[in-house]
């Protein structure tokens, strides 16, 4: 019976699994002071032309959204080197380029031979040098490989841009109103629909391995929790219990799924062992305990609760079930997410401007505010722990915001029409 | 909606149905207020005009039950974060239990819903609780708990959109489905 049900439901998704698009564009809207100046010449195509994705404007696009880096413009370059050895050092310094990337591609049948260069200009030597062959279509990914090895020799931390984002889109309002589930690529392009409904979708979750997403889908007019494989887009039904099924959270082994359910009468947090069915009931209050998240060794979980009179985090300690209070900076901190060396928090907090994205020390304690605007939703961290996406407003819509960890830097997403919200980050995918 | 086994068998119409058919047994059917939250005289009898409705039936913004009918109101209001039944509805809910309990056959699901501020699933137990507070007025009026049914939207399902407190009003709302 169960086999035959998730058969049906994978028929489902194969007929209204669509080839529907929703990319969203990028709008940097705050620049960080402290970003470092980075020359990056666009590649040279061996017998002229140029690349179907303009590979060196993809790369620049990818770190100065990241916060860290100052792409110089293009009337800025003062030369158009295609290799190292071709690199007048004292030029750039001229212009005030720390770093310098250089690169020339070159056509083998379907595929393109990249060749790309990093430079330290001030020690005046190759960092990188490296060679990365590509599909034609596939031009953008290896941008975001390239990006990914520059991001990460520079500044010490991996990069996140070869990761991707789910996230849900909603038109209307009322009875009539449509819901979607996309996954992109972590700069919004390439986007694809995994599901789409007439009743609500929220709060997907990506499992520790990148290749599953658990939501929360109203598909039965009921809430229920389903696990989807996106490579298959074979799904299974984890949940439907009277009442709010909700919040799922992965365990960073994989095996659990934290949530919130309130067959019992009122929201409590439950954690299920996902092979085995089996569901452990982690709360006992007649309050609000909802959006769990565990942290990065497994052995916490912080949640929502409003057992104080107003939603603040608590964080439980999944061994003894034991629970300390986390936020006493004002009277609304909600939906936690730890950072992934665990040493703070993002969370959303109401204050004097209404709801934002804000970080939490989680030794000192210290909230600091990272945004500026006022109804900020489903804060979700970058793998690396760089960046924080958002839901935000923008006008009367709901577009995607995202800023960097220190709050120095910022950029929005919004798409074409419509709302979004609910992002979720991918872990690292390679 | 139901599916037999069988017919789940048959998945390409059942997937039809089953997403087709979601929006209009699964939505809600909103009044809209007169005036402004809080506004308007409190407490008097059935049929105090304080709501307008527009059910299924086509209800003339009257919420008078009539003794055959499910009662045109369907949707009452809630003060911001707050899940206590407000007077003047009071009214609205007694014209609803009434009914349900002429016709025990009759099943409602309350349709609990949230304005936009504040996080997604924290609204969802949030509209809940709103349900909930309806459920427990429902019962008190002696309506059977098999009759009734709570489903949290939490801030998913707006009646209306907008970025003002004439908007988060109209959605701070439970909502009769039958």
């Amino acid at each position: 019976m169960k086999a035959l049900l998730n058969l049906w439901l994978a028929a489902l998704l194969v007929l209204f699994a669509t080839q529907a698009q929703a990319n969203l564009t990028i709008e940097i809207t705050r620049g960080s002071d402290r970003a470092i100046p980075i020359a990056i010449v666009p590649f040279a195509v061996e017998g002229g032309g140029s690349l179907p994705d303009d590979v060196a404007q993809v790369i620049s696009d990818n770190l100065e959204r990241s916060g860290q880096f100052d792409p110089l413009s293009r009337n800025s370059l003062i030369a158009r080197p295609s290799s190292s050895s071709d690199v007048n050092y004292r030029d750039w310094r001229a212009v005030d380029a720390d770093y310098l990337v250089v690169g020339r591609a070159s056509e083998e049948g379907s595929q393109y031979r990249l060749q790309f260069e990093l430079m330290d200009v001030l020690g005046q030597r190759r960092m990188i040098g490296e060679v990365v062959t590509s599909d034609r279509n596939e031009l953008r990914s290896a941008a975001h490989y390239m990006s990914d090895q520059i991001f990460e020799a520079i500044t010490g931390l991996r990069g996140a841009f070869s990761t991707r984002i789910a996230y849900v889109t909603s038109e209307g309002a009322g009875d009539d109103m449509r819901f979607a589930l996309f996954i992109a690529d972590a700069d919004g392009r390439n986007s694809q629909e995994i599901l789409s409904s007439s009743e609500p979708i929220l709060s997907p979750a990506w499992s520790p391995d990148g290749t599953k997403l658990a939501y929360v889908s109203f598909e039965t007019e009921r809430p229920a929790i389903y696990i989807q494989d996106l490579a298959t887009s074979q799904r299974v039904r984890a949940t439907s219990f009277p009442g709010i099924n909700g919040a799922p959270a992965w365990s960073p082994d994989g095996r659990r799924l934290a949530m919130s359910l309130s067959k019992d009468g009122q929201p409590e947090i439950y954690i299920m062992d996902i092979a085995g069915r089996s569901f452990e009931r982690m709360t006992d209050s007649s309050s609000i305990d909802t959006e769990p998240s565990w942290s990065p060794d497994g052995r916490s979980i912080v949640f929502t609760s409003d057992r104080s009179g107003g939603p603040q985090l608590y964080q439980m300690d999944v061994a003894s079930k034991q629970v300390e209070r986390l936020t006493f900076t004002g009277n609304y901190n909600a939906r936690g997410r730890y950072s992934p060396d665990g040493e703070s928090l993002f969370l959303i907090h109401r204050g004097n401007n209404g709801y934002q994205v804000a970080r939490q020390d989680l030794g000192s304690n210290r909230l600091t505010t990272l945004t500026d605007s006022r109804a900020d939703e489903s804060p979700s961290v970058a793998p690396n722990g760089s960046m924080v996406i958002f839901a935000t407003q923008q006008g009367n819509n709901g577009v995607l915001g995202a800023v960097s960890a220190d709050g120095r830097a910022a950029f929005r997403l919004p798409a074409a029409r419509g709302d979004v919200r609910e992002p979720a980050w991918s872990p690292f995918l390679n | 909606m139901q599916f037999s086994s069988y017919a789940k068998g048959l998945a390409l119409a059942a997937s039809l149905v089953f997403v087709a058919g979601c929006s209009s047994s699964g939505g809600t059917q909103d009044g809209s207020m007169d005036g402004t939250s809080g506004s308007g005289a409190a407490g008097q009898g059935v049929g105090s005009g304080q709501v307008s409705g527009t059910g299924m039936n086509g209800g003339n913004g009257s919420s008078q039950a009539s003794q055959q009918g499910i009662p045109s109101v369907r949707t009452i209001y809630f003060d911001f974060d707050r899940d206590t039944i407000r007077s003047e509805f009071e009214s609205v809910l007694n014209a609803h239990a009434q009914y349900l309990r002429a016709n025990p056959n009759s099943r409602v699901v309350l349709e609990g819903h949230t304005d936009e501020r504040g996080t997604r699933e924290y609204n969802m137990a949030l509209g809940e609780r709103r349900a909930n507070s309806v459920q427990r007025f429902m019962s008190v009026q002696g309506v059977s708990p098999s009759q009734l049914e709570v489903v949290s939207y939490g801030e998913e399902r707006p009646a209306v959109r907008g970025q003002n407190e004439d908007s988060y009003a109209q959605n701070r709302r439970v909502v009769f489905s039958y």
